[in-house]
């Protein structure tokens, strides 16, 4: 696998693995001592088992728990990482070390930079573009939307990601389609689900959705939909409607 | 001129709209009078039996040559992603396992691999899935490629014409599809690889049953050799179309048998292993022609490799009768295997009898695994695999919870039809669907 602990030679052999059960929810406190772990929390847990309006009477419906994502990584960040990291190091903004993949946060001012220069420089050469992931958080205030760059350079045999992240408010990041072609649909994937506008796309128009739609989907406040349905007398919910555990 | 109920000329804003449904051809060519010269747009889809499922394609043309080509799809969009976030984490697989429904077990595969890296279970951790899970994860998309690389030149070769390429590709990915119902009980959308293994032991005799469909692809793969491989209408329609080189493949983000018929070997499993694939003796194969010609032929060698793959496999397999194929974490591992009873496979007996009647703990162990579920914890992994068509990867985010934050697929039929366009532009009608052929999409990967 190509984890930090694999022994390939061009793999990230002395990654500084940051395992994410010590800042999951339940050991934060912990983690907070750290100096190297600057944590964010993108939302928040309510209750111990996740369940709300069910007459929790034991006790715990009160506690609440930030969720929070893997904190920032500290150099040396081992193999390659450093490599890229230093190239780059104008344009980041955060480096999360986490499993063994490194992920670059880019402020979208230099998102068209950072491509150009991981694509273009011969000691980075990452020619492959996987594509454009949306994932919305609506508890990260200022950076509700992230859009997420999967990166791959053939030459070298790496793999890194690039996230950027855009206020609900002023949701326009550069389109990419200039450096890397196929991020063409893949922008438009991310505009319909979303609403992030690439600005500079040649046609950012809806891709899987009816032209006509209303809203973006994939956005957390977009609903799931659903009926109950009947069975026997009884009635199931929709799928958004049941009891959750989250 | 036939009344199309759903395109009503008045809805378009230039141009007149003829529908061309089988009927006589004069009267169409008797509307074009006198706008011959202006440019034609052609709907060719979304029901279209050349078109690969419900692709929708709005050529230009001149005569017989494409000027310009665009896809339109989503007519298969189905929100798998959006009702993932909805479940929990081993239910995700259900959900996955449908999208490119040629190739079930590696969207099954790179979501769960995903999963075990944010659960930190991967190969080489302390807690890592059984050897067994692993081979048979191998030893299914093996498999998986083989019938899904059948479909894809049976297909291709009915488009064409070439019907016995259809019949005989159909023939063989039935014997695949039957030893996946033995392994899996399901002929398609299986859900079987499952977070920290797999759903089920091998059942009783597959091996064997295996190892005769290994030797008698043996036999029946030559057969597609000797009618394609130098049957010169075969060639004709196939050589040179929908040329696409190594700077195209690279700029478009191809990946799998097109970026390989350039001469250029890239395979995930050779390049980024998982699963114990850098521990199978295989070859990656390559053509170097960067057509709809060498597509077809890498696929061809492809299946020899996949044969190769599964021999190994299978002898792995012999020697792991009885080992785990789950995870040895219980609070990970599914509570209990399905186990074959009087009225068919279900519920384990001896489990019922064990949650029901003699451990309270068991009992609560199991509803709390099997409703509420495992959580993960907080971060994000993208393990992509080598599926049929290239690079599959699922983009997992979890927020620490018990269900999916957001997991979304890089599909490479999605990825891989943007090249439509370039294939095709310049060429004739004709040689737009060989080109699309050749990229073996899946709608329900392409839209999902």
């Amino acid at each position: 696998m190509s984890d930090a602990t694999s022994d390939k030679p061009e793999g990230p052999a002395k990654a500084v693995e940051q395992p994410a059960t010590e800042k999951s929810p339940e050991n934060a406190p912990e983690a907070l001592g750290e100096p190297a772990l600057e944590l964010r929390a993108v939302g928040e847990r309510r209750g111990m088992f996740g369940v709300a309006g069910s007459g929790d009477t034991s006790g715990y419906g009160g506690l609440v728990a930030p969720v929070v994502l893997p904190g920032i990584a500290q150099r040396p960040y081992g193999g390659w990482f450093d490599t890229v990291a230093d190239k780059l190091d104008a344009l980041i903004e955060r480096v999360v070390i986490h499993r063994g993949e490194i992920t670059f946060h880019v402020h979208r001012d230099h998102l068209l930079a950072a491509a150009s220069l991981l694509r273009d420089d011969p000691a980075l050469r990452f020619e492959f573009l996987s594509g454009v992931n949306g994932v919305h958080y609506p508890g990260d205030a200022g950076r509700e939307l992230h859009a997420v760059y999967h990166l791959a350079s053939y030459t070298w045999n790496r793999r890194i990601r690039v996230e950027t992240s855009v206020p609900d408010a002023d949701p326009h990041l550069p389109s990419l389609v200039r450096t890397y072609p196929a991020a063409d649909w893949h922008e438009r994937e991310a505009w319909d689900m979303f609403g992030i506008v690439f600005d500079g796309h040649p046609a950012l128009t809806r891709i899987l959705m009816p032209d006509d739609w209303p809203g973006h989907p994939q956005r957390k406040d977009y609903p799931l939909g659903g009926i109950p349905v009947e069975y026997k007398g009884a009635s199931v919910p929709p799928p958004d409607q049941r009891r959750s555990y989250n | 001129m036939a009344t199309d109920f759903y395109a009503d000329p008045s809805e378009t804003s230039e141009g007149k709209v003829f529908t061309v449904s089988g009927q006589d051809w004069s009267e169409i060519g008797a509307g074009l009078e006198g706008d011959a010269a202006e440019r034609v747009v052609v709907n060719m889809g979304p029901q279209h039996p050349s078109t690969h499922g419900v692709l929708r394609l709005i050529l230009e043309i001149e005569g017989e040559t494409v000027t310009e080509a665009r896809c339109g799809i989503g007519y298969l969009h189905t929100g798998i992603e959006k009702n993932m976030e909805y479940r929990s984490w081993v239910q995700g697989v259900t959900f996955c396992t449908r999208m490119d429904y040629l190739s079930p077990f590696y969207n099954e595969m790179t979501y769960v691999l995903g999963v075990e890296r944010l659960l930190g279970i991967e190969d080489g951790t302390d807690n890592a899935v059984p050897e067994k899970a692993q081979v048979m994860r191998v030893l299914l998309m093996e498999l998986n490629r083989i019938s899904s690389h059948l479909v894809c030149i049976a297909t291709g070769g009915m488009e064409i014409g070439a019907l016995t390429v259809m019949t005989i590709g159909f023939r063989e990915r039935e014997l695949v599809l039957d030893l996946f119902e033995l392994i899996t009980g399901l002929r398609m959308n299986h859900a079987f690889i499952r977070p920290g293994g797999v759903a089920q032991d091998l059942p009783p005799g597959a091996l064997d049953d295996i190892r005769s469909f290994v030797a008698l692809m043996k036999k029946r793969l030559p057969e597609y050799a000797a009618l394609c491989n130098a049957n010169p209408i075969f060639k004709a329609r196939l050589e040179n179309v929908g040329h696409l080189d190594l700077e195209g493949c690279m700029a478009l983000g191809l990946t799998g048998p097109v970026l390989r018929s350039t001469g250029y070997g890239f395979d995930l499993r050779k390049a980024q292993p998982y699963s114990g694939y850098e521990t199978y003796d295989f070859d990656v194969q390559t053509w170097d022609t960067a057509d709809s010609y060498g597509r077809f032929r890498v696929r061809l060698n492809e299946m020899w490799e996949s044969l190769r793959i599964i021999e190994q496999a299978a002898d792995r397999l012999a020697k792991l009768e009885g080992a785990p194929v789950m995870v040895a974490d219980k609070k990970i591992a599914w509570p209990s295997q399905l186990s074959i009873g009087s009225d068919g496979m279900g519920n384990s007996l001896d489990h019922i009898r064990h949650i029901m009647g003699e451990s309270m703990e068991a009992l609560i162990h199991h509803f709390k695994l099997v409703t509420e579920g495992f959580r993960v914890p907080a971060g994000q992994a993208y393990v992509p695999v080598e599926s049929p068509r290239g690079e599959l990867g699922a983009h997992v985010v979890s927020d620490g919870g018990t269900r999916p934050f957001r997991a979304h697929f890089r599909d490479p039929s999605f990825n891989n039809l943007q090249a439509m366009a370039v294939m095709s532009e310049g060429g004739q009608i004709a040689d737009v669907i060989v080109a699309i052929a050749s990229i073996d999409p899946v709608m329900g990967g392409v839209d999902r």
